[in-house]
This record gives C-alpha cells, sequence and structure tokens, in this order.
C-alpha cells in the first residue's frame, strides 16, 4: 500500500512538474474559464433574470467545460514521444497509475478552480465569503466525482480517431450527476436554505464518488494493457 | 475455413426467425387495435402503448445485456462477448430510439406537450446517449482487441450510471405514470387491455432476439470472412 502510494505520488509529482515548468495548459484552461464567464455576462438578460438565480448554473457549466478541456492533458501529454510505454514498462502499477494521474489532474482542475471562483463572485457579484465552507465542500465533491470518470476516460479517448470530441461524447452523460448535485446544492447555499434541504444530494454525490472511484481503479488496467 | 459456412447457416435461420417475429408483431398490433377495447379517457392514443412499453422493456434489456457482457468480457476475454455485447447495444440502441420517439407522440396528446423533464424521459435520453456514446467509440477504435477492451469499460461505467441518474432525476419531480403492471398490488388494467400488454412484451422478446442474433451472426461472419482473407493473403505469401 505504501509502495502503491509512493509510485502514484512519483507520477503525480511528474505531471506537475512538466505542467509547473511549461504552464501552457493551466494558463490556457484559466484564460478560457475566465473568457467563458465573461461571454456569459452578455449570454443573460441582466433586468429579466436575478444573477442569483443563474449563479449555480454558470459556475458548473464553467467549472465543468474547463474540467472536460484539463482532462485531455493527462494522456495526451504521454502520447508525444510514446512515453506512455515507458510508464507502463515501469516497475509502477497499472493502479499507482491511475491514482497518479487521477492526482494530478485533481490539483490541475484544483487549481483553476481556486482561482475561477473569486473571478465568479467578482463577476457576477455573489457573496462568496459567508458560505465559503459549504461551497468548497460541494467543489471538491464534485471535482472528484467527475475527475475520477474523466481521467479513466481520457487514456481511453486519447488511442481513438478525434480524440478531443470522442472524451466529450464518452464525459459529458457522466457529467449528469455531480453536475445536477454540485448546481443543486450551490442554488441552496447561495439562497440560505437548511442543510437537510441539500443533504439528499450531498448523500448521492459521495456514494457516486465511492462507486466511481473504486471501479475507475478497477477497470483502469483493460485501458493501457497493450 | 470452416467458420464461414458456419456463419452463414446461422444468418440464415436468424432470418427466418425475423420473418417470424415480424408477423408476431403484425398479429399484436391487430389484436391492439382491433379486439382491445379503447381506454376510457385516452382513446386511440392509448393504443401507442402496446408499441411503447414494450419497445422499452427490450431497449433496457438490452442494455443489460451489455452491461452483463461488458463486465464477463473484463473476466474471460472470449471475443464472442464483445460481438454480443455490440449486437445488443445497437438493438438496444433502435429500440431506445423507438421509446423516445412513441413517447413524444403519446405525450403531445395527453401532456400537451412533446417532452418534459420527467424522471424516466430523462434517463431514458441518457441511456439512449450513453449507448449512442458505445456505438460511437466503437467506430473510434480499429485493433479489434483494444476495441473490445475499450467497450467493455465503457459498458460497466453505463451500467453503474443508470441509477446515478436515475436518483438524480428522481430528485427533481415526475410527472410520468406509475407501472400499471409490476407493482406492489395487483395490477390495475383492465384484463383484455393486460393480455394484449403481456403478449406485446413476450412478443417484442421474441423480436428483440431475433434481431439480435442476426446481428450477432452477421458479426460473426464479417469476423470469420476476414480471418479468412488474413489466412489467405498468409498461403500466397
Amino acid at each position: 500500500m505504501a509502495d502503491l502510494l509512493a509510485q502514484a505520488w512519483a507520477i503525480a509529482a511528474k505531471d506537475l512538474l512538466l505542467e509547473f515548468r511549461s504552464r501552457t495548459a493551466f494558463l490556457s484552461a484559466l484564460v478560457f474559464t475566465a473568457l467563458v464567464l465573461a461571454i456569459f455576462n452578455f449570454a443573460r438578460d441582466p433586468t429579466a433574470v436575478a444573477t442569483i438565480d443563474l449563479a449555480p448554473s454558470i459556475l458548473w457549466i464553467t467549472f465543468s467545460f474547463a474540467g472536460v478541456l484539463a482532462l485531455n492533458r493527462a494522456f495526451s501529454l504521454e502520447k508525444e514521444n510514446r512515453a506512455i510505454d515507458g510508464l507502463l514498462l515501469s516497475p509502477a502499477s497499472r493502479t499507482a497509475l491511475y491514482l497518479g494521474k487521477t492526482a494530478a489532474n485533481l490539483v490541475f482542475v484544483g487549481a483553476v478552480e481556486a482561482i475561477a471562483l473569486p473571478l465568479f463572485a467578482l463577476f457576477f457579484n455573489v457573496p462568496l465569503l459567508g458560505v465559503l465552507a459549504p461551497l468548497v465542500l460541494v467543489i471538491a465533491l464534485a471535482t472528484i466525482g467527475f475527475v475520477t470518470v474523466g481521467t479513466l476516460m481520457s487514456s481511453m479517448a486519447v488511442n481513438t480517431r478525434f480524440g478531443e470530441m470522442m472524451l466529450l461524447v464518452l464525459v459529458l452523460p457522466f457529467l449528469v450527476t455531480p453536475v445536477s448535485a454540485a448546481a443543486s446544492m450551490s442554488a441552496k447555499i447561495f439562497a440560505g436554505r437548511p442543510f437537510a434541504e441539500w443533504a439528499p444530494w450531498l448523500k448521492l454525490l459521495t456514494a457516486y464518488d465511492i462507486t466511481f472511484f473504486v471501479i475507475c481503479t478497477l477497470v483502469f488496467e483493460a485501458t493501457v494493457e497493450e | 475455413m470452416t467458420a464461414i459456412p458456419a456463419a452463414e447457416r446461422s444468418l440464415r435461420r436468424s432470418g427466418a426467425w425475423i420473418a417470424v417475429s415480424l408477423a408476431l408483431v403484425a398479429g399484436v398490433y391487430v389484436r391492439a387495435l382491433v379486439f382491445t377495447p379503447e381506454e376510457a379517457t385516452q382513446g386511440l392514443a392509448q393504443k401507442i402503448f402496446y408499441i411503447h412499453a414494450p419497445s422499452a422493456w427490450v431497449a433496457f434489456l438490452g442494455c443489460g445485456i451489455v452491461g452483463v457482457c461488458s463486465l464477463l468480457y473484463l473476466f474471460l476475454k472470449d471475443p464472442r462477448l464483445d460481438l454480443l455485447a455490440a449486437s445488443s447495444a445497437e438493438v438496444g440502441t433502435v429500440f431506445l430510439t423507438t421509446v423516445l420517439v412513441t413517447g413524444p407522440i403519446w405525450g403531445k396528446t395527453i401532456w400537451g406537450a412533446w417532452w418534459t423533464w420527467d424522471a424516466r424521459l430523462t434517463l431514458t435520453l441518457f441511456l439512449w446517449f450513453i449507448c449512442l456514446g458505445y456505438l460511437v467509440l466503437r467506430t473510434a477504435v480499429d485493433e479489434p482487441g483494444r476495441r473490445a477492451r475499450y467497450s467493455a469499460v465503457l459498458g460497466i461505467l453505463g451500467a453503474l450510471l443508470v441509477p446515478f441518474i436515475h436518483v438524480s432525476v428522481l430528485l427533481f419531480r415526475t410527472l410520468h405514470p406509475k407501472p400499471v403492471v409490476l407493482q406492489t398490488s395487483r395490477p390495475q388494467l383492465p384484463g383484455s387491455m393486460l393480455t394484449t400488454l403481456l403478449v406485446s412484451f413476450a412478443v417484442f422478446t421474441i423480436f428483440f432476439f431475433a434481431l439480435l442474433a442476426r446481428r450477432y451472426a452477421w458479426a460473426r461472419l464479417r469476423e470469420a470472412r476476414a480471418q479468412g482473407e488474413a489466412e489467405a493473403a498468409d498461403a500466397s505469401r
């Protein structure tokens, strides 16, 4: 177990170091997110719909598209110079590879979200400070949910024709639960509703995370074996 | 080389089954339209029920077969399981499309709207999306072994996703008529309608398996021919 985690950590650290050196993917994901947020401002009628009613949708549509974009990076990186063969030949197990890639993706998407969230509060005038703790919990759970599935899907999509498009087709149905749960919970949180009103969604989202984390870890091997 | 004649034989056999089941389907409609009473409040619109409900049943059956075959494939690595899952996904998608087309036709008459974001409608729609994704994924991978593994992974994840989507949409409100046959109290459908419905379920099940057998036989034949060609190319070298 300690071995597995050490290997996973080595893979995640390698990915993050590569990203930290060039910062291309991170910066483009960030600019993309800021652009989507800015465009949303012009895609609504501020006199007809109150911002606070639209805020959860804006937040979650932005986050899910930024997330899917980021997922492409994890395995397309390894495709260059067939670096994936080196990883598969290394003593690290396939499970460690999946855990490492997922962890790196989580850090990557989390960092984009951490910068996008204040930007969202600024652009749409949403008071975040009072609701920060529950909101961060919701964001974390939803992000874990789609990154676990998305990392697995991106390991397959990278080996298909039109991989980027394929990833969208494969991942979007799996976003229904995390995004609907997160958007509903955010709406309740912004509206100051009591915890009991959004507890069922929280349970569902937690169950989703656990189920897909376990199953994706188990089946990942089938997507990389040669 | 014996694989090709065997596959051709089973393709012919499945053709006979399709002819039989098409005749049975025609029989169900004669019974539904002529010998089954009209529903009091819904009138003729209710007749679509005898296509819609059995199609939904076989579509879900087809998706279930994809899930089971996918799981088994990852353990047994038998290419026949992959072909069966692919065939079932394709036939299931056809029936899902039937469900999604007949549903709105009925909905417009009875609910007054072609579409609502009701729990079951949403679930069926997303199941359809997953099936399409599955079929598209199969076209995007050339190498058969990899295609089978990828499809199996997606089949398993898709099967797991269904209950989650179901609960997600149930947390919204639902409008769909509650089940009229499989429920805890006894069925509330009048006897003659119930008989027609059950007959249509049985006939659609036969129809589904006939289509599945044909699609599977065709996939086997195509594979046997590809193998035959490869062997011939090897021999002439």
